[in-house]
């Protein structure tokens, strides 16, 4: 190994126990500040890891793209009034998980164009994977923003046969993705998976009621984890499997902390419908 | 991929989901949305890969697709952190 890969790896080994200590922090009031900021350095350490990659040659445009970014969320994070807090967090969250879809795009895409070179089972699959869940973060968290923010309509909309749609979209999601694992080359299974994505994201969103929002919030926050655990086992990054699979794991035992607070079952949240004794 | 390095990744998955579900318990109410918006700012470890996959030299539509990821991923990680941040400021005023 080399030396700089080496030290790429032991401040990825750094950065995943400061964010783990940094979220056991952010449980309790005392340390919550600290736990927070503990986690920022750990992502700073992460990121300046990451840049001295081998593979990253165009620090110009990387870090011209930071600079636009960070200004932009620093400002509209001290903008928006304390009220607002849930809709932004559902919409970076949204950002999130359109930055997984974009970045296994963007390997697949590398892939599948470059000549001789088959795409094997592993990454194949991790990328069908990171797309389809960071698809349906992205629609969702937007739906939930545009409830949250009264653009649509936020009472559970419902209509017949909305289960049964549901379940086709999700099973012709599947089968399209086992056509991306056998034919990686064919460029329209792809498209086709992410199109189907996006839309189970609005449908299975759209019939939750506007009070049950922060537990959506909370469960697609899970997700865009698990989405970017994936993008780790396509890129084969650990820190990324292990930050990943810190917010999956524990972002779903908050959501169910959250429901029970509320005296209701994940189920019966997610199915909507339902839901709309508290709600309305 | 060979089978070595899947099985380490795989390691690494298993033993850091479980840390991640025995991290949390009894969070008091109040930090359910923090602690939320906290960990949404972790997600944003996608930067990583976004990095990554902005890297190449010569312009590609992968490196395009790369660096429309690291804005989105940049802004999900700062805006998520100072959003958080904010929160629990405010936090901590009401209790003194």
């Amino acid at each position: 190994m080399l030396e700089k890969d080496l030290l790429i790896r032991i401040a990825y080994l750094v950065a995943s126990v400061l964010f783990i200590i940094g979220i056991k922090m952010l449980g309790k009031t005392s340390t919550a500040r600290q736990g927070n900021s503990l986690s920022a350095v750990a992502m700073l350490i992460a990121i300046l890891a990451t840049l001295l990659d081998s593979q990253v040659l165009s620090l110009t445009e990387i870090f011209v793209t930071i600079l636009i970014g960070s200004a932009i969320g620093a400002v509209i994070a001290r903008r928006v009034e304390m009220t607002s807090m849930p809709e932004m967090v559902a919409i970076f969250n949204g950002f999130g998980g359109a930055a997984s879809v974009l970045v296994a795009a963007s390997a697949y895409w590398a892939l599948a164009h470059t000549a001789g070179v088959s795409m094997d089972a592993v990454v194949s699959v991790t990328v069908v994977i990171s797309i389809i869940i960071g698809a349906v973060t992205l629609t969702g968290s937007l739906v939930a923003f545009g409830k949250l923010k009264g653009i649509i309509n936020g009472r559970s909309v419902t209509f017949g046969g909305q289960h049964a749609l549901n379940a086709i979209l999700f099973l012709s999601t599947i089968a399209l993705s086992v056509m991306v694992v056998l034919e990686p080359n064919e460029e329209i299974y792809m498209l086709g998976v992410i199109v189907i994505a996006l839309l189970l994201g609005i449908l299975t969103v759209i019939p939750i009621g506007g009070a049950d929002m922060p537990v959506v919030i909370s469960l697609l926050n899970s997700y865009s984890g698990i989405a970017a655990a994936a993008t780790g086992f396509v890129l084969n990054n650990q820190v990324l499997i292990i930050a990943g699979a810190l917010v999956g794991a524990s972002g779903i035992i908050l959501t169910q902390i959250m429901c029970k607070a509320m005296n209701r079952s994940l189920t019966n949240v997610l199915l909507g419908g339902f839901g709309q004794t508290k709600a309305g | 991929m060979n089978a070595e390095t899947l099985l380490v990744l795989l390691y690494v998955l298993v033993l850091a989901s479980f840390v991640g579900f025995e991290l949390i318990s009894k969070v008091p109410p109040t930090l359910h949305t923090p602690l939320m918006s906290g960990s949404n700012a972790i997600s944003g470890i996608t930067i990583v890969g976004a990095i990554v996959a902005a890297g190449p030299q010569d312009w590609s539509m992968s490196k395009g697709l790369g660096i429309v990821a690291l804005l989105l991923a940049t802004l999900n990680v700062v805006g998520g952190y100072v959003v958080t941040d904010r929160m629990l400021q405010m936090f901590k005023k009401k209790k003194k």
